[in-house]
């Protein structure tokens, strides 16, 4: 193994084992938990001093939390009373410049998962989330130069009102769900990233997401803004270690892709077993550019999640990659949406679902295609790879197609490995988890030659790592 | 030290199948299980590679005298022993490269990375082993007996054993499907192994390879028994007059009930 993959590998994989260091505190941390209601929403809007503007939306998308109904088909989550866990950790932490600064026992968190390496190697910029609160930015010199702006959240809603509030949840309305509400209504974190008009950053940002914690929620915002013609690549991992109870995550995500702008998000998921994690993904896509998703949902006990592009402009793009794997007891229910207003648009959905020990994958896919997004082409392909009779895979996609001139297919397969195929394999020497591996690479590699170097080799080793695990003696 | 299969009586499907076989394969040696379509030589050759699909209900397994009856069959393969199938299945998505590196890792004891390639000369041993089965390079880039027809199964088979090196090997029916160049290469492999020491369990219906290579013993299986064994004048009596005139003569009953 080399030395980037491993470190890789640490950042991503790190959940089974993943402990907090010892020493490790949060007594001196500043909770907000409780009841969700106007008080308390009103109470994490003055812990973050935050201006009026941004409270109204808040307490709106309160108002629409409480109206709106919790969808019907969300299963998994009974152990989940939101009006029981933390809503806002802010940990003993200001925000670091210099990743040495950071508290050393939030430091050592932080080392544990390699990334110093890679920040050093790899990425133009990263951002590191500790509970509630962005702990560490850092910022490669090019970024400064190219005026590449990366921020926490909070503090571009301070410094950039007028870009925020034009972009704000105005690509993922809060009206739209029952958890986008919530998040709406709570939020805290993540990331604020604005390209300008022609930067290309060669290397990648990351923001990297951590819960320490029980009983609490993150409600991370990310807000990435492409100006025409410019390109940048988004890398979102996160990870947790095992509690005894569950934590919930309801992040979001937000992209504008400007004229000419290519942006691609690429999401490593691989929190610990007891999360509940709902996401929140969505871009917009103008003429020329084009957007890829890549969703790699690992880890957590449940996840939703749907990236979605919508297709405004004409000759837009956008593929959507998900690759989720259900090893054990886990649900993933994950998708993908795309809306095509534009003409010439063309979008490519391509879903990869693993389910083995009991695991249970659901595809859930939208196409729209508006009347006027004339000769638009869109395709999805459901692949399901179920290991065993105890797992399970399910696939619902919908089309709404009022375009006459547009084109759209999908395709879904659903293969299984059988008892033969894995003695075929134990007989050439490989433990039934080692048969299991490569099967599942094999399912998974027109995806993983089509991804970025780096995430390819990563999923590579999480699904050796899975599924060596299991059945196998050796 | 031999491969025994010592009093196995064995079920699949719920059905009785192996009703008390003892066998031994020695070392060097080239012993051909003959037998009726039925007879249970596959059940056979799959109990003793550890196939769960097989249970077995009395009598065991050893490999140079240690007992292999509750070891997975990958454990097996680690103390020598391969199982080539008489009907290989599909494995979608799996380069045959894919598989013969990690298999030849496994074999070798270098499992820590299955799919590293630590041996630079694995590539030109991959390649070799195809020519030797007349098969192309381009195969190996190929996914695991998908599209392949009878004959080139068999040759991936082959091609496979020769990569993974074991020092026991069952072939189940080398020989069906395969044209009469198939069946020189077949003979031609089964006589360099031997030459090489290893020890060939060569289960077929037909006498027609023992001309490229000639069995050390023959043992013939009908109904789940061992019924006879000897030396080539079985396959000469079974080539003369058919299956169903040795089971009269033996005094056994031919069919399956
Ligand atoms: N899984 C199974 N379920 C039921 N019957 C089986 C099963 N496997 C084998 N048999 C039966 O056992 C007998 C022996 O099969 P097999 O070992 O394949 O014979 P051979 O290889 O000698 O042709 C056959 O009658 C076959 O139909
Ligand atoms: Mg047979």
């Amino acid at each position: 193994m080399t030395e980037e993959k491993r470190e890789a590998i640490r950042r991503f994989l790190p959940s089974p084992e993943l402990k907090l260091p010892e020493g490790f505190s949060s007594s001196g941390y500043f909770i907000i938990k409780g009841k969700v209601e106007k008080s308390l929403v009103e109470e994490i809007s003055r812990a973050k001093n935050e201006p009026e503007w941004m409270l109204k939306l808040r307490l709106k998308a309160l108002e629409a939390y409480e109206r709106l109904r919790f969808p019907n088909w969300v299963v998994g989550v009974e152990e989940l009373n939101i009006d029981e866990i933390a809503h806002y950790v802010r940990p003993d932490a200001g925000l670091a410049r210099s990743w040495e600064d950071i508290p050393e026992d939030i430091r050592k968190v932080y080392e544990s998962l390699r990334l110093p390496e890679a920040e050093k190697r790899a990425l133009a910029g990263i951002s590191f989330q500790f509970e509630s609160e962005t702990v560490y930015l850092g910022i490669k010199k090019l970024l400064e130069e190219k005026k590449v702006i990366m921020l926490p959240m909070e503090e571009a809603v301070q410094r950039y009102p007028d870009i925020v509030k034009q972009y704000f949840n105005k690509i993922f309305p809060y009206a739209e769900h029952k958890f986008a509400a919530l998040h709406t209504a709570l939020w805290s974190g993540g990331v604020f990233v604005y390209v300008p008009k022609g930067v290309r950053i060669p290397q990648p940002v990351e923001a990297f997401f951590f819960m320490a914690s029980a009983l609490e929620g993150q409600f991370e915002h990310t807000l990435l803004i492409a100006d025409e013609n410019s390109e940048i690549q988004f890398i979102e991992g996160c990870s947790a270690p095992m509690y005894k109870r569950y934590s919930f995550h309801d992040g979001m995500v937000e992209i504008y892709a400007h004229r000419g702008s290519k942006v691609k998000f690429v999401t490593l998921q691989n929190w610990s077993g007891n999360v509940i994690n709902f996401n929140n993904k969505r871009a917009i896509a103008e003429d020329n550019s084009t957007v890829q998703w890549l969703e790699g949902s690992v880890g957590s006990r449940v996840s939703y999640v749907y990236p979605s592009t919508i297709l405004r402009g004409d000759n837009s793009r956008t593929s959507i990659y998900t690759v989720s794997i259900s090893n054990g007891k886990k649900l993933k229910d994950t998708g993908a949406k795309i809306i095509a207003l534009g003409k010439n648009a063309a979008g490519k959905i391509v879903s990869k679902s693993i389910s083995a020990n009991g695991g249970t994958n659901i595809y859930r896919g939208l196409v729209r295609i508006s009347k006027g997004s004339m000769n638009t082409v869109v395709s999805s392909s459901c692949d399901s790879l179920i290991l065993d009779r105890e797992s399970k895979s399910l696939t619902y996609p919908h089309n709404q197609i009022e375009e006459e001139t547009a084109s759209v297919s999908h395709e879904a397969k659903t293969g299984t490995i059988s008892e033969e195929h894995l003695f075929y394999m134990r007989s050439r020497g490989l433990t039934e988890g080692e048969a299991k591996s490569l099967m599942v690479l094999g399912f998974l590699e027109d995806v993983l030659v089509d991804i970025p170097f780096e995430m390819a080799s990563v999923l590579n080793s999480v699904v050796q790592l899975e599924f060596s695990k299991i059945g196998g003696t050796g | 030290m031999p491969l025994v299969a010592e009093g196995v009586e064995a079920e699949a499907g719920g059905k009785v199948i192996l009703k008390g076989v003892t066998l031994e394969l020695r070392e060097g040696e080239v012993l051909a299980v003959m037998g009726p379509n039925g007879s249970g030589k596959t059940t056979l050759a799959n109990v003793i590679a550890g196939s769960p699909s097989v249970s077995l209900k009395k009598g065991r397994i050893l490999i140079d005298g240690e007992d292999v009856t509750e070891l997975p069959p990958e454990e097996r393969v680690l103390r020598g022993l391969m199982l080539l199938f008489q009907s290989p299945p599909e494995i979608k998505g799996v380069k045959l490269s894919t598989l013969m590196i990690a298999s030849f890792n496994k074999r070798r004891g270098l499992s820590s990375d299955l799919l590293k390639v630590t041996d630079p000369s694995i590539f030109s041993k991959m390649r070799s082993s195809l020519s030797v089965v007349g098969l192309s390079d381009e195969y190996l880039y190929r996914e695991v007996n998908v599209g392949f027809s009878g004959g080139e199964k068999k040759r991936s088979e082959l091609a496979q054993a020769m990569m993974l090196d074991p020092k026991y090997v069952i072939m189940d029916e080398p020989d069906s499907g395969l044209d009469i160049d198939g069946l020189r290469v077949v003979g031609e492999i089964i006589s360099r192994m031997k030459r090489e020491g290893k020890s060939v369990l060569l289960i077929t219906h037909y006498t027609r390879l023992f001309s490229t290579v000639k069995p050390d013993r023959i043992s013939v299986l009908m109904r789940g028994r061992i019924v006879a064994q000897g030396g080539m004048e079985i396959a000469e009596e079974i080539d003369r007059s058919g299956y169903s005139k040795l089971a009269e003569r033996l005094g056994v009953e031919l069919n399956n009930d």
